[in-house]
């Protein structure tokens, strides 16, 4: 469906290496990646996005988390984050 | 108008006791506004006036108490499924997550979702974010920056939980000295610390003979502890195998360790053999097994050793500078020093200020010794080459730093000048050839620019308040580490204008070691020379006179005290005529060369007074000299203005 559709959209973007879909319980729901990574990922960014989404309404109260964006030396992990789910998308920003 | 107030006193009631009583407020005076003066007056406007209106602050500190940081991994297990679903089986785990799909909030939030990562995706492929700008321009060389370091680390021993266990009534944390620093060779993040109290007879029972090896990332707590039979005076890594060290003892035994046995020595040297006093010295000696080292002692021999075999030295060498053999005689020895490039040869500092050269290959015993610098009052605590020109050496003791030039004997080629404390430590750096520490015993850690300036250090820190005991550059020449008297082991970055090379630094380093070098050689020429005539002459007189009659001590003083006047005299007279030459416009071109008032530094030499006073005596003749050469000046220039 629609679902299938945005996700594989992404995932044929250039420099993309995996999309991943985690529910509000870290249990992921979609993945291109195998199962072990996946299990690490999720749990991880999704507790560090509980905390990011914490720390700011922390500072402002009126303000949320939109968008978050880990840069490292060899890719970048972007979490969009939701009530519920997370999408996460690891690309290879190449230059 | 005048406000005026009478107060009216009798003449009789002059003198008497005031008595004040209350009085009710009365009006003295009252001037109503003039409305007529008014129009004298100018309306302001605006009025500039401030208001202030803030929240009352106040300021508080707060200081945790030191957390104890460990690391630790978490191993993930899957969870978060519900309780029915076995997450093991595939099933019902791919039923679960199709269920979830159907779900419509999911749909909503995946789509919306979708797209705001779509434009971070596309964000990213479109322009790199973070990419260098200007990344070509070459650094501009900005070395206005005044020259400083930073502590980036300081080690202390947390004795206090193992010492309340031992001895619940002593409240004293016996406290010992940081007597020695090794850094590992290769990775420079660690570093080994002696420890040992270097008070004579003063130790407690209670104090233990650990030392350790410190992890940097970890200061809290030691990496290993190292555990002598008597605490460690000395300890080196061994530069060929990062794992092995060698530590000198305070009872004068050797002992190596392998780190990855363990905090109790491999092997220990038998005590019969041994020094007899503290192993001030060990350093790892340049050879094919990489297993030989060598070490030396107040007791005032120098031993070498092969670790493989502990149970007696391989050689020994005893540092009698008579040439003797002696033991007697040898002078006790308290820093050792070896340059890898040079492998026979080695200096030793010892107790009495002397410096001794030896060549170990040499044939018989009384060769050994090479020669000797003596220069330093008290015992020479640090003893080093400088990396980039073997032949100059810095020794540290007494108040100040030498540096010395090894074909120079009599003096050093360059010193600083005298602190008000003792110097305890001191090293080259290396990667500048003209910049060196020192380690004072009020705490503080100097840093000498020789290129730059000469009398005092570039750079002064205090690092502590108790007096720093040992200094230890670590191989990059950035980061060096301090070690104090109640064991506390500060390191310290330097700023980058300290430790890096400058432009041209190489060549003005040598040239002005060539000049010092030059200089005292001249110095030292012209002093035998007049040692020979001394000699010459006192020959000559000793063959005319064969009896001189002795002096008595008292004559003797007298001698000395008017030939003491004498001297003084003649300094006046010849400052007052230089100050009439001055007065006159003349330049006072004193031809002879003064080198005592050239150069900043002053000149402490005992054997040069002799020198100076015969300098004085032909100074004064040519003063004189002058003197009618300048009164025919004097006559001249009037006759030019009597003709103008």
């Amino acid at each position: 469906a629609e679902v299938e559709e945005t996700l594989k959209r992404i995932q044929a973007h250039k420099g993309v290496i995996a999309t991943i879909v985690v529910n509000g319980e870290g249990i992921p729901i979609r993945t291109t990646l195998d199962n072990s990574t996946t299990v690490q990922y999720a749990g991880l960014l999704h507790q560090l996005t509980m905390k990011a989404r914490s720390t700011v309404r922390d500072i402002d109260p009126q303000n949320e988390l939109t968008f978050l964006r880990i840069r490292s030396k060899k890719h970048e992990i972007m979490v969009a984050p939701d009530k519920e789910y997370l999408l996460i998308v690891i690309q290879n920003p190449c230059e | 108008m005048e406000i005026i107030y009478v107060y009216t006193r009798k003449r009789s009631e002059f003198g008497r006791p005031c008595s004040f009583s209350d009085r009710p407020a009365k009006v003295n005076v009252d001037i109503p506004p003039d409305p007529s003066v008014a129009s004298e007056f100018i309306l302001r406007n605006p009025v500039d006036s401030y208001v202030q209106h803030t929240s009352d602050m106040s300021e508080h500190e707060v200081n945790t108490e030191r957390v104890e940081v460990e690391s630790r991994g978490v191993n993930h297990v899957e969870g978060g499924w519900p309780k029915d679903i076995n997450p093991q089986e595939v099933e019902q785990t791919i039923r679960f997550r199709k269920k979830v799909e159907k779900d419509e909030h999911y749909i909503n939030t995946i789509t919306h979702l979708g797209t705001l990562m779509e434009h971070c995706v596309k964000q990213n492929n479109a322009i790199n974010i973070y990419e260098e700008y200007f990344g070509e321009e070459e650094v501009a060389e900005a070395e206005d920056e005044p020259p400083s370091a930073k502590t980036i680390n300081v080690i202390s021993k947390l004795t206090s939980f193992f010492n309340v266990l031992l001895s619940k009534r002593d409240p004293n944390v016996t406290k010992r000295t940081a007597t020695h620093l090794s850094w590992h060779p290769d990775t420079c993040k660690k570093l080994a610390v002696a420890y040992s109290s270097l008070e004579f007879q003063q130790n407690t029972k209670d104090m233990s003979f650990d030392s350790y090896i410190w992890d940097l990332e970890n200061p809290n707590k030691p990496e290993l502890v190292l555990k002598p039979s008597s605490p460690l005076v000395s300890l080196e890594y061994n530069p060929k195998d990062s794992h092995v060290l060698v530590g000198g003892c305070y009872n004068g035994q050797m002992a190596y360790w392998d780190t990855r046995r363990g905090g109790l020595p491999v092997e220990v040297s038998t005590v019969e053999v041994s020094h007899r006093d503290p192993v001030y010295g060990a350093i790892w000696l340049q050879s094919k097994t990489g297993t030989e080292c060598f070490s030396a002692s107040t007791d005032g021999q120098v031993l070498w050793w092969d670790i493989r075999k502990l149970s007696e030295p391989t050689e020994t060498l005893v540092l009698d500078v008579t040439r003797k053999g002696l033991l007697e005689n040898a002078l006790g020895a308290v820093t050792l020093e070896f340059e890898p490039t040079m492998p026979t040869k080695f200096m030793v500092g010892t107790e009495q200020g002397i410096v001794i050269a030896c060549n170990r290959k040499a044939k018989t015993p009384p060769e050994k010794i090479t020669s000797t610098y003596s220069g330093h009052h008290g015992p020479v605590y640090a003893l080093a080459r400088n990396p980039f020109y073997p032949k100059i050496f810095l020794t540290v003791g007494d108040w100040t730093a030498r540096i010395w030039s090894e074909e120079t004997k009599e003096s050093s080629i360059m010193w600083t000048k005298y602190h008000l404390s003792y110097l305890t430590d001191g090293c080259w750096s290396t990667v500048r050839p003209a910049v060196f520490f020192t380690t004072r015993s009020d705490g503080t850690l100097d840093v000498w620019d020789f290129l730059f300036k000469q009398n005092d250090p570039s750079l002064s820190l205090k690092v502590c308040d108790e007096p720093l005991s040992s200094l230890r550059l670590q191989d990059n020449g950035c980061v060096v580490g301090c070690g104090s008297k109640l064991g506390t082991v500060t390191l310290l970055e330097i700023s980058s204008g300290l430790c890096t090379l400058q432009r041209n630094e190489k060549t003005l380093a040598t040239a002005m070691f060539e000049r010092e070098t030059k200089r005292e050689k001249i110095l030292e020429a012209r002093h035998r020379e007049l040692r020979l005539k001394e000699r010459a002459r006192s020959e000559a007189q000793e063959t005319e006179v064969e009896e001189k009659p002795v002096e008595s001590p008292h004559e003797v003083l007298n001698r000395a005290r008017r030939e003491f006047f004498e001297v003084i005299e003649v300094e006046l007279q010849r400052r007052a005529q230089a100050e009439t030459q001055c007065l006159r416009g003349k330049v006072p071109g004193m031809g002879r060369t003064q080198p005592q008032h050239s150069l900043p530094w002053g000149r402490g030499h005992g054997s040069a007074s002799v020198f100076q006073v015969k300098d004085r005596a032909g100074e004064e003749a040519a003063a004189q000299g002058e003197e009618s050469q300048l009164l025919k000046d004097k006559e001249e220039e009037e006759e030019e203005k009597d003709a103008a």
